[in-house]
């Protein structure tokens, strides 16, 4: 077919050229969206940051240092005497039995979904655990305050309270009465919230384990726990390890699923059982009706979450980048 | 049989079993919050849930409109101003940034956020709209949900577009494709499902998130669908209901958070599937 290339000569050169310059601006201005777009992310950071200095400057100033080994919480006292020590206190401690029951049922989970599940099993129970982490905090705070917390209180506090009733140390850790609303009790709750983070996290670092080195553990008569003691953990320990501290950094920061049973006490009991509170329910349950330094102070309470999350969560990753690479290679 | 293997068949059994019982711990979880949710969401689900705002103390009669129009209207006010940031900052790592130095810091930065306290962003809004304009305000609460938006848009959105072969990418360059219209006539179109799961996650993630919304939107008993005046939703008035002492309040918190379960697993459910469909072409 001939071509008429009259029209071709005649369209030509214009088109093009205003083609191409359309092109380019498109692509200019394209690219500028998106490289601001990602620049924002830090600038919310950054504006994190800023946001909780300036909040807290007034606290900062009046208290300094003595805000953190301050147990007395006493907002409407003129002046007001606040102290972090009650919440940081409760804030390690939920987060430290949360860990201590999530990590070693998440990691059997993992471990039965990646060794020990039939075929046809493994998605039904790998969706079950991952909604559980779809599930919002508040619903897990109104279940715990509605449903767990009186369970607990009638069934599992006492029995343990009478077994270790004049047992040194533990006597004093498990000391009554039993409580709706104890350190206990959110401990749990953030527990079964963590728990899906370590598990998925342990089923995919599990799964970065060459067959090839599990086969020839195996091959040699090793058991199923053998395998996955001896190959599969030390091979994935970084992975699990920064899972864990994922999941830590989640259970820190946790509010809703904590404020409604945990009782919102700023004194320090040695008993687990008894009422305490986190640094993310007294911002929760006081920060709306607060004002002056009252308000800074829990400005400055949530400054101290945002930077112990930080480290915990940039520990995490740093380890997950290690063993991604790993993986890479 | 010889007694260390004996042994150690034992101990793999016991091993096997604490796993089993451990699988069995968590889907109990799972099982008893939905079956509690449902017994006792479902006694309150009528129409008045959805045509009657919020009773006043003691009142009797009353649902959950406008607290379920405001969680709405917030929600996609959030997602709506996140989901565009989130997607557009995931093209510039998994695209143009790919080998950047700023690229890594960002993706660092933002697998933090990711996993941020939510009640941190609350008070990062507080501070930064809440108190210039001088009021809580459903704009503010918009604004803390999407900040949390999009670190999970920019996450998903980067995995995608990395999963997209580069061979498309060539081919379409070779025809003489600007590299904007590369991105957005053919990588968006390879990853769209991808894309179309992480504002799915991204909005099952907000749906439910109460504590950003504490003291930016607080709450309005009444119906408002004003953006610079406080604003009724679900997750705030559920968390003022519970622990009020009338049981109709309850009752209606019960009901709301089924309805806010219900909506979050559906979204959750959905972008698997999607996801699914995905890893099976």
């Amino acid at each position: 077919m001939a071509v008429q290339s009259d029209v071709i000569d005649d369209a030509g050169p214009y088109d093009r050229a205003k083609a191409l310059s359309a092109f380019k601006l498109g692509d200019v201005t394209f690219y500028w969206i998106t490289r601001l777009s990602a620049i924002s992310v830090l600038l919310i950071l950054g504006g994190i940051i800023i946001s909780l200095i300036v909040g807290a400057f007034p606290a900062m100033q009046e208290y300094g240092l003595s805000f953190l080994w301050t147990q007395r919480w006493a907002p409407s006292a003129d002046p007001p005497v606040l102290g972090a020590l009650g919440p940081m206190y409760g804030t390690l401690v939920t987060s430290f039995i949360a860990m201590l029951i999530a990590i070693p049922v998440g990691l059997g989970i993992a471990i039965f979904l990646t060794e020990l599940c039939p075929q046809w099993l493994r998605r039904p129970i790998g969706m079950a655990i991952e909604l559980l982490a779809g599930i919002p905090s508040i619903i897990y705070g109104m279940w715990g305050f509605f449903v767990l917390g009186p369970f607990l209180a009638n069934t599992f506090q006492p029995f343990m309270i009478r077994i270790f009733d004049g047992v040194p140390v533990l006597g004093a850790i498990f000391a009554g009465p039993p409580s709706y609303l104890s350190l206990f009790n959110a401990a749990l709750i953030l527990a079964i919230m963590v728990l899906p983070f370590i598990t998925s996290i342990s089923v995919d670092v599990f799964k970065t384990v060459p067959p090839v080195l599990k086969e020839a553990a195996y091959g040699v008569g090793c058991t199923t726990w053998e395998v996955v003691r001896s190959v599969v953990i030390p091979y994935t320990r970084v992975g699990i390890i920064g899972g864990v501290m994922l999941a830590l950094g989640r259970a820190l920061g946790e509010t809703m699923a904590v404020t409604f049973i945990i009782g919102n006490s700023f004194r320090i009991s040695s008993s687990i059982f008894a009422p305490g509170t986190t640094i993310s329910a007294a911002i929760a349950s006081e920060f709306a009706e607060s004002d002056g330094l009252h308000q800074s102070g829990l400005i400055l309470l949530g400054l101290l979450l945002f930077v112990l999350t930080f480290f915990v969560l940039a520990a995490a990753r740093l380890m997950l980048m290690r063993l991604e690479k790993k993986a890479g290679n | 049989m010889n007694p260390i293997y004996a042994r150690r068949r034992r101990k793999d059994i016991v091993v096997r079993g604490l796993c089993i019982a451990a699988a069995a711990f968590g889907v109990t979880w799972l099982a008893l919050i939905l079956i509690t949710l449902l017994y006792n969401g479902v006694a309150g689900l009528n129409l008045e849930l959805f045509t009657a705002d919020t009773p006043p103390p003691g009142s009797t009669e009353g649902g959950l409109r406008n607290a379920i129009v405001g969680s709405i209207i917030m929600t996609v006010l959030g997602v709506g101003i996140g989901a565009p940031l989130g997607l557009f900052a995931g093209t510039y790592l998994a695209e143009y940034g790919r080998n950047d130095k700023l690229t890594s810091v960002i993706r660092f930065i933002n697998d933090i956020l990711l996993s941020a306290p939510s009640i941190i962003i609350g008070l990062f809004i507080y501070g930064a709209v809440v108190v210039p304009m001088r009021g809580f305000s459903a704009i503010a609460g918009a604004l803390a949900l999407a900040v949390i938006v999009i670190p999970v848009v920019l996450r998903t959105t980067e995995d995608m577009l990395l999963l997209v072969p580069n061979a498309l990418r060539e081919a379409a360059s070779a025809l003489g494709l600007p590299r904007s219209l590369v991105i957005k006539r053919i990588a968006y179109r390879a990853a769209r499902s991808g894309l179309i799961t992480g504002v799915l996650l991204a909005t099952a993630r907000v749906a439910g998130e109460t504590a950003p919304l504490l003291f930016t939107a607080l709450s309005n008993q009444f119906f408002s669908l004003g953006l610079n005046k406080t604003m009724a939703n679900l997750p705030v008035t559920i968390n003022n209901f519970v622990q009020s002492p009338y049981a109709y309040w309850k009752q209606l918190a019960w009901s709301g958070a089924l309805l806010i379960t219900l909506t979050v697993l559906a979204l959750n459910i959905g972008a698997r599937i999607l996801g699914a469909e995905r890893t099976a072409k």
